[in-house]
């Protein structure tokens, strides 16, 4: 059963100088106990994606499609249900979470707050019992509760946040940019408990990053998005080890394998820079980078197509090679 | 001995790898550097606690550690920024003075690319005033001669497109090019780059490594690359130095090392990178203590899974960074008991 | 590399420093245009230095002088014969409307130069207080407190008092060297957050000096918010110097709003039912010091954000 399922989802922003498209049509779903990966850079709308699902995008935007949390359209709820879904049923976990949080409170009461709000009759001492469970599993001593946030080093206060997210026990669990910032050792330390986390509470988490070898090891599925688009998903390890699409050829080039010796003094990454959403190129919006790009790129806008067992790639190219084999 | 791509421009590089003599003249050398700060609620961190460093003209060296591991604070303190509490560097053989117009002269030799090229440059100013910004404090000639040639340098072709323009017209990977012009600008021996990629776009990183390849090639210029990505030392480092809490634990040859780490962190370090799935991963506990207060013996045996009985109470005796007589190919040395075991009286 | 080209086409450093301001003009216009309020204050403004500048002209000086007036009766209510007499006279048989158009005069002079002289001051101190850690910066971070702590108004009563009221400068000076502390806490704030960023240490590595660190990269930054705090300075100087004024501690043959009231007070005009004397000066203080309010405010808020995401 998918507890997130997107469908064909559109967000325009209509800014002062028009409209800027930052998704255009995107589908993903999110099975029970599953960890999908979505990887992009700058201005291929991830973050704004994860925004729909609790519908935080702000005033100006414009959105269609369907978004579904345990298979209720989030667009069709009234406000006092989307407030009850709202870290009841998911939660996200910002990017740049560090800051979040709220210097001149204690941890303890800032993890009590979302279950004062949302668990009916729950008292203090209640929500202070919880709040010690809650760390004991993302593993922070308890007594961090009565710590204020400028004594925890980033890597508890991105605990802390993944905590504070997971207070209601929701079912669905966005996660943005979750370990930029943090040093490698702790990344992978925040990794192994998320993936840890959505086993064991049979969860759905999304896990948002720019560094595709980050979700190479903890996703089951990943997602790569690039203006607005989903342009290549499957399954994690077979994405990995046989990328179809250009640019995914491209990330993965980006981040070398070590002990790999074609690597040794040959950086390899694209020419130009990641399109500005307001300002897309016609066609395939990722041909002026693209090193395979042919004629028809220029003028053909390219949608998702399945090119394997639970692959799909949006690729004129890539759809000739698998029509071929 | 470091092997380099045939045709390039540095003198050094003409000759095939084995013959490359030692005694490369050393650009920047560090002798037993201490750097101390005054840590948060008294106490004294030893950000550098004893390090030794040389650095031969046109070599590009990965400092790489986690965050609090000193490789930031020995950058700066290379680039003049901030004092040493004992040792010394050295330029071209030569003791840093501190007074004001010996750093001067200084920095026209040695100088800094920022992680964040966003906030490195001033919004105020275009593109054109923040490349000739150091040729005009230098009072240097031909002002507008050396903006527009370290520009193309750089990669911003042609160079006048872009003098106009302010940084928040550019994307990422252009605002970093402007930075690396303006240190370009004064055509400096070294340059000190502390994470030259880690904010930008992932299919950007590439054109930046690869301009910073081109430059020591058609340049000869000397790079010191500061980062916590090992796969950037894998793609442009010539050498690595891994530290931690303050002290060197393992230097050598870039492809010997991350291909045969001898040092448990830096196994750990790489069992973690992602691409390595061949390798099982070390996930070490807790996070890297605190400079005020680092542990007795070998500062890393708290959080070590190969410690045994010595690393307690002896500390490591600090790499040094002198190449030994007749030897040829730079030593791969880690400072760890496992690997060099203590004098047995003295455990 | 680049083609050889026979000759680069660059604009010298000063185009480019010209055509980067006239650019920031430029895009500071628009953005203040769109706040109705800071065009209504810049409005109110203008009307009073067209004032100040015509009074001599709209005005003549014989209004002002009792000697020339003594025929026409003490507070004489307002009457529709010519402008001059649209608001009566007051005690001594004068134009009210004379003596309020030449108000203005004093008013917007002490008010300019004397926040002119606290913003020189206050940016002064507080850059350097700002940039310099150590023994320096800390002095005069204490003298900006010193100062801040000392009671503003009796203060500025004492060194009136005691300077004499010669001459109206002596009140610009007055005025200047009290109203200072406010900037300089502002400045050093401001300097505080610039100094964070990167690209002053880069400047730092390129070589430049303190002075120079400071004359390129932090005054052009902090200027901007110096300029809205200035224009909020004025408005307290203008008020101050009319309860200076209404205490009869300024300079008497000066005709200033302050004055008008100081007067009004003095000779019973609220018992005579002269309200033609009475408050139309205290309208032209709120308005000028309005003026300057919405201003200074519409200023704080165009500038602030571009400052904050930068």
């Amino acid at each position: 059963m998918a507890v997130l399922e997107m469908r064909d989802v559109h967000l325009t922003y209509h800014t002062s100088e028009g409209p800027v498209p930052a998704v255009r049509g995107v589908d993903l779903s999110v099975a029970e106990g599953e960890v999908v990966g979505v990887a992009g850079e700058s201005g291929c709308g991830k973050s704004t994606l994860i925004s729909t699902v609790l519908r935080l995008y702000p005033n100006n935007a414009t959105v269609e499609g369907e978004v579904l949390v345990e298979g209720e359209n989030v667009f069709d709820m009234k406000w006092n249900r989307m407030r009850a879904v709202r870290w009841g049923e998911a939660a996200v976990v910002f990017q740049g979470a560090l800051h979040s949080l709220n210097p001149i409170q204690r941890i303890g009461k800032q993890l009590a707050e979302p279950i004062l709000i949302h668990e009916k009759g729950a008292t203090e001492a209640k929500a202070m019992k919880k709040v010690r469970e809650l760390l004991e599993q993302v593993n922070l001593p308890a007594r961090h509760a009565n710590a204020y946030p400028h004594q925890l080093s980033g890597g508890q206060k991105q605990r802390v946040m993944i905590a504070l997210a997971l207070s209601c026990d929701p079912k669905v669990l966005l996660c943005d940019e979750p370990t930029t910032a943090l040093d490698v050792m702790v990344q992978a330390q925040i990794l192994d408990l998320l993936k840890g986390i959505a086993r064991d509470r049979r969860m759905g988490m999304v896990i948002i990053s720019h560094d595709l070898s980050v979700l190479a090891t903890n996703c089951d599925r990943i997602a790569i998005m690039y203006a607005g688009r989903v342009v290549e998903q499957g399954n994690a390890r077979e994405l990995f080890d046989r990328p179809a699409h250009p640019y995914t050829q491209a990330l993965m080039g980006a981040f070398p394998t070590i002990g790999d010796g074609q690597s040794r003094y040959a950086p390899s990454g694209l020419a130009g820079d990641p399109p500005f959403p307001g300002d897309l190129p016609e066609g395939c919006s990722f041909h002026p980078r693209c090193p395979r790009a042919i004629d028809k790129c220029k003028t053909v806008d390219v949608v998702l197509e399945p090119i394997g067992p639970r692959r799909a790639a949006a690729c004129i190219r890539v759809e000739q090679e698998a029509a071929a084999t | 001995m470091y092997p380099r791509r045939a045709g390039s421009s540095s003198d050094v590089t003409t000759l095939e790898p084995e013959l490359v003599p030692t005694k490369a003249e050393n650009v920047i050398e560090v002798e037993d550097l201490h750097v101390t700060f005054a840590g948060r609620g008294g106490g004294t961190a030893r950000a550098v606690d004893g390090v030794n460093l040389a650095i031969p003209k046109g070599e590009i060296v990965a400092l790489v550690g986690e965050s609090g591991c000193g490789k930031t604070t020995l950058a700066r303190t290379i680039l003049g920024l901030e004092k040493p509490a004992s040792g010394v560097v050295k330029f071209h053989g030569k003791p840093l003075e501190y007074r004001n117009r010996a750093l001067k002269k200084y920095r026209k030799n040695v100088q800094l690319v920022l992680q964040d090229p966003t906030g490195s440059l001033n919004p105020r100013h275009s593109v054109y005033e923040a490349v000739a910004e150091g040729p005009r404090t230098h009072r240097m000639d031909d002002e507008a001669g050396r903006v527009s040639r370290a520009m193309a340098q750089a990669g911003l072709r042609p160079p006048e497109r872009f003098f106009l323009r302010y940084p928040h017209e550019l994307s990422g990977g252009q605002r970093q090019r402007v930075v690396i012009a303006g240190a370009l600008a004064l055509a400096p021996e070294v340059i000190v780059a502390d994470e030259p990629v880690s904010s930008l776009d992932a299919s950007v990183r590439g054109e930046i490594l690869a301009l910073l390849l081109k430059l020591r090639e058609e340049l000869g210029l000397t790079l010191l690359v500061v980062t916590h990505d090992l796969g950037l030392a894998w793609n442009i480092a010539d050498r690595i130095v891994v530290m931690y809490l303050g002290r060197v634990v393992e230097q050598g040859p870039t492809e010997e090392v991350l291909s045969n780490p001898q040092h448990p962190y830096t196994k750990a370090l790489l069992s973690v990178v992602p691409e390595m799935h061949a390798v099982e991963q070390i996930v070490l506990l807790g996070e890297p203590p605190d400079p005020t207060k680092i542990p007795s013996g070998c500062r890393f045996h708290p959080r070590c899974p190969s410690a045994f009985e010595p690393c307690k109470n002896i500390s490591p005796t600090i790499l040094s960074s002198v190449i030994a007589v007749g030897s040829e190919a730079l030593p791969h040395e880690a400072a760890c008991h496992l690997v060099n075991p203590p004098p047995a009286e003295s455990r | 590399m680049t083609t050889a080209q026979p000759e680069i086409r660059i604009p010298s450093p000063r185009a480019i420093a010209w055509q980067r301001r006239r650019v920031g003009t430029g895009r500071f216009l628009v953005a203040f245009s769109q706040y109705r309020t800071g065009l209504f204050g810049v409005g109110i403004l203008v009307f009073f230095v067209a004032v100040a500048l015509l009074a001599p002209v709209i005005f003549p000086h014989y209004l002002l002088d009792p000697n020339a007036n003594l025929q026409n009766p003490a507070y004489a209510s307002p009457t529709f014969d010519s402008y001059y007499w649209w608001l009566g006279t007051d005690d001594l048989g004068r134009s009210v409307m004379a003596e309020l158009a030449w108000g203005t005069r004093p008013s917007l002079i002490v008010g300019l130069v004397a926040s002119l002289i606290a913003m020189f001051l206050g940016t002064l101190v507080g850059i350097a207080s700002g940039h310099f850690r150590g023994l320096f910066g800390a002095s005069m971070e204490r003298l900006t407190d010193w100062f801040l702590v000392l009671p503003f108004i009796p203060l500025v009563i004492v060194l009136q008092a005691v300077l004499g009221q010669t001459s109206i400068w002596i009140t610009v000076l007055v005025l200047g060297i009290t109203s200072w502390p406010g900037t300089a806490r502002l400045v050093r704030a401001q300097t505080l957050s610039v100094e964070g960023r990167p690209y002053i240490e880069r400047a730092k590595v390129l070589g430049n000096s303190d002075w120079k660190q400071m004359n390129r990269h932090v005054l052009p930054n902090v200027m901007p918010l110096v300029i809205a705090n200035t224009t909020l300075t004025v408005a307290i100087v203008i008020l101050s110097m009319t309860t200076l004024a209404f205490l009869g501690l300024l300079d008497p043959s000066t005709i200033s709003w302050g004055g008008m009231l100081d007067d009004a007070d003095a000779t019973g005009a609220a018992l005579q039912g002269a309200w033609w004397f009475l408050i139309p000066p205290g309208l032209c203080v709120i308005g000028v010091v309005l003026a300057f309010t919405l201003i200074g405010r519409t200023l704080e808020i165009v500038l602030n954000p571009r400052l904050g995401s930068e």
